[in-house]
């Protein structure tokens, strides 16, 4: 009270605002700038999410009972796996649509491998866990049709994937064990939830990064890739001079030594 | 029988007219005697005597394959919009070298093809040399007279790396800037030069607007130039050195024993280019090389995963990879970069050794002699050793380049992979040098036992007195030749010269001496042989 008191009475005596004021026009400011921007990616989001309650209490009783063991049975997470709150229904229709969850051991990276569940077991707990808190959803149908621009995408592709996929999309090695996957015969869906989730070693590249007209563009851009044979003849992994040195020095040079052989051999 | 009747009574028209060509040409040339002398040059009959024929002839298909290129190719780095066949690449900026490569790839009818059949046979170009230089270390064919022709050959071989980094680096696209960004970070680590020469060589700051087009007159004029200079002094010499043999019986340091060029070597020859050729363009039909327009064009900004050059230089990328962290500090305001210094040494010294390896075996053994018989490895086991022993040291740097690949590919961490060929790259010569070196001898002492009591036949045979036994076939003459027929050295014994003084060079000369002929099989005298035949 008596510190109130007099700083009323210095107020009165130097006539200025109260120093709390520009806290408090920082924070107005900071607030509405914030709400504003998350109003603009909200409405610039692509993803649909519907589900109903049926699916959200089938998708928990999946999710006790196979997830649950690393990821708690809150999903709030354990010292074995990270929490799944926020993480979206994108990015369990990724990790479970790919194989990657549940997990075979634990390692430096999940690997691929056949789905082990039915696409709508996995849309049952893609439904549970979004509706524990806000995430990425399931993308929009009208972004995976591989029909956009293939040149914009290859070029975005160069920019923000070569490095670690390789500019064929052949993959390539990370640190300590850890890998980009291969990205043929990957399906669109699944493109899109990795380049907005950022699964296991990969990071997210959100809606105002690549927007997701350029997520689809670099869509197309693979899907050309996976549909159109290399041109100059079989691609031999599209891994570059390695594999072409290789395969000069084995079957190339291999061939001509075996008919320098056949040349000078002589009748016995 | 008749024909040849026929032609020695009446000459035909054609045989005719045949003598009087050759008569109006070696009356104003003299060119029989060259002419006599390269017809009769004799070619041993031995597979391995042919890889540098190889190397020829892929060196062939490249110079026309390249000429075709050189039709379309537009060496200037002025940008232009894309606007060829090839979809993903539609409308994107690039160089017009790019561009005119896709042009080449995808709108010029053949253009693929030839693009691919120029960059496989090159591919194929170096290994072949790689090849044939392997077989003259280790048959010792770089002893006098040839020593010359060692330098010249491996002239050659840098000369054939040259033109492959300048032609990988003219198409513009991503890989190739890549690598060309790796040279330009190699330049500036040159300790104060190295920034000078980075601006000389790109006409300013990395990339700038100059470097494919200078590439491109380095690489289709002067490296050609010098390259097909060296080849033509390379089998100049060869024809005056004469071939190497195989030992073998009737054949001598003063003889070769084959064929001669004229008529049916030279026709087996011609065979063997369209044989060499023929495989070049059908693994261009159905392999793809370099396919560019997956790479984009150049652009400093991107980088793709599994960026390597094309495999000769992979022990320079590999040289790069193995370097441990923290090499690079700054002093006396200049940046010392060790990291890039110590592998640019240590394979500079690599090469200086390579290149100078006839002269340092011929001063530590003192022979003086000229050698036309060619060595079996296994005869001269320490050279053998160091052979091996520099093949582990190229093998580990190449698999570095490709480390990122092993890594994924055998699904171990890129550490690991790193970290092992940092050691084998120290304890991978030394195992090769003695686990070679004791095969050497051990296959000499195979040799010997051979040569003195025959073959096992596997036949037994019971003695009258209950002794078993085992028949032992002997060689022919002519095989037995194969395995005694080799030089002896001995170790060199240090002498006082005329003053009466041992020069510490002699000790030296000696000390390596020593280490080369200390461990030595020697050959079985004929008194041996003798007493071997005795036994059985």
């Amino acid at each position: 009270m008596r510190t109130k008191s007099s700083t009323d009475a210095r107020r009165r005596q130097t006539g200025r605002r109260h120093p709390l004021a520009s806290i408090a026009l920082i924070t107005i400011g900071l607030l509405s700038t914030g709400g504003a921007y998350a109003l603009l990616t909200t409405t610039a989001s692509a993803e649909t999410t519907t589900a109903t309650q049926q699916s959200i209490s089938e998708g928990q009783k999946l999710f006790a009972a196979n997830c649950a063991t690393c990821h708690g049975m809150t999903a709030a997470g354990t010292e074995h796996g990270p929490s799944l709150y926020g993480v979206g229904a994108a990015s369990v229709d990724f990790q479970m649509g790919t194989g990657r969850m549940p997990l075979a051991f634990q390692g430096p990276q999940g690997a691929q491998k056949p789905p082990q569940f039915t696409q709508q077991q996995i849309d049952d707990v893609a439904a549970y866990i979004a509706s524990l808190a806000p995430g990425p959803g399931i993308p929009d149908e009208k972004w995976l049709t591989g029909d956009s621009n293939t040149a914009l995408g290859g070029e975005l592709f160069r920019v923000n994937c070569a490095m670690c996929h390789n500019v064929a999309g052949a993959g390539g090695a990370l640190t300590e064990g850890k890998f980009a996957p291969a990205l043929k015969g990957v399906e669109a869906r699944h493109i899109y939830e990795a380049m907005v989730t950022g699964p296991q070693n990969m990071p997210v590249f959100s809606d105002t990064n690549l927007t997701p007209q350029d997520k689809a563009d670099i869509i197309s851009y693979l899907k050309f890739l996976d549909e159109n044979e290399s041109v100059g003849g079989y691609s031999l992994g599209s891994l570059g001079p390695v594999s072409e040195g290789l395969f000069i020095w084995i079957f190339g040079l291999g061939a001509i030594v075996g008919v320098t052989i056949w040349i000078t051999a002589r009748p016995n | 029988m008749t024909t040849a009747q026929e032609t020695t009574t009446a000459p035909s028209r054609g045989s005719r007219f045949t003598s009087a060509a050759a008569n109006y040409l070696d009356e104003r040339t003299s060119i029989s005697g060259i002419t006599k002398e390269l017809g009769r040059k004799i070619f041993p009959d031995h597979w391995s005597f042919m890889l540098g024929e190889v190397a020829l002839y892929s060196f062939v298909a490249i110079l026309l394959s390249g000429t075709f290129l050189t039709f379309f190719f537009e060496p200037t780095m002025t940008q232009v919009h894309y606007d060829g066949s090839y979809v993903p690449l539609k409308g994107i900026q690039m160089s017009a070298a790019y561009a005119s490569t896709l042009d080449i790839s995808f709108d010029i009818r053949g253009g693929l093809l030839m693009r691919q059949v120029h960059h496989w046979a090159a591919l194929l170009f170096v290994a072949a040399i790689g090849l044939h230089m392997l077989r003259v270390f280790f048959n010792g064919s770089f002893r006098k007279p040839r020593e010359l022709n060692w330098v010249i050959g491996f002239t050659l071989f840098i000369l054939a790396m040259a033109e492959g980094f300048t032609g990988y680096s003219l198409p513009d696209d991503l890989l190739s800037g890549n690598g060309l960004r790796i040279i330009d970070g190699m330049v500036k680590g040159i300790p104060v030069i190295g920034t000078w020469i980075s601006y000389l060589l790109f006409g300013g700051e990395f990339p700038g607007e100059v470097i494919v087009p200078r590439l491109y007159s380095l690489h289709i004029l002067l490296v050609p130039a010098i390259l097909v200079a060296a080849l033509g002094l390379h089998l100049l010499l060869m024809v005056i050195n004469k071939h190497t043999q195989y030992a073998g019986p009737g054949r001598t340091n003063e003889n070769v024993v084959g064929v001669p060029i004229m008529p049916n070597f030279a026709a087996k020859a011609g065979g063997f280019f369209f044989v060499v050729f023929g495989v070049i363009v059908l693994i261009s039909s159905f392999f793809t090389i370099n396919p560019i327009w997956n790479y984009g064009p150049y652009d400093p900004s991107p980088i793709s995963a599994g960026t390597q050059p094309d495999w000769y230089i992979g022990f320079l990328d590999g040289a790069l990879r193995l370097v441990p962290p923290g090499l690079e500090f700054v002093l006396w305001g200049h940046t010392w970069s060790f990291n890039i210094l110590i592998p640019m040494i240590v394979v500079g010294i690599f090469i200086v050794a390579v290149v100078l390896y006839p002269f340092l075996e011929a001063w530590i053994t003192g022979d003086k002699r000229e050698h036309h018989i060619t060595e079996r490895p296994r005869n001269a086991p320490t050279r053998t050793a160091i052979g091996a022993a520099g093949v582990t040291f190229y093998a580990v740097l190449w698999a570095a380049a490709a480390s990122d690949i092993l890594a994924t590919h055998f699904h171990l961490t890129i550490e690991a992979v790193t970290h092992s060929l940092q050691a084998l790259l120290i304890v991978g010569p030394i195992i090769a040098y003695f686990v070679a070196k004791r095969s050497c001898l051990a296959l000499q002492k195979k040799d010997r036992e051979i040569a003195l009591h025959g073959y096992e036949s596997g036949r037994m045979i019971r003695l009258p007195g209950g002794e078993y036994h085992e028949v032992h076939k002997e060689l022919s003459d002519y095989e037995r030749w194969r395995l005694v027929d080799y030089l002896d050295y001995k170790p060199l014994m240090v002498r006082p010269d005329a003053r009466g003084r041992i020069s510490p060079m002699q000790r030296v000369r000696a000390a390596f001496s020593r280490w080369f002929f200390e461990d030595r099989i020697s050959p079985a005298t004929r008194a041996e042989l003798e007493s071997g035949k005795e036994h059985h």
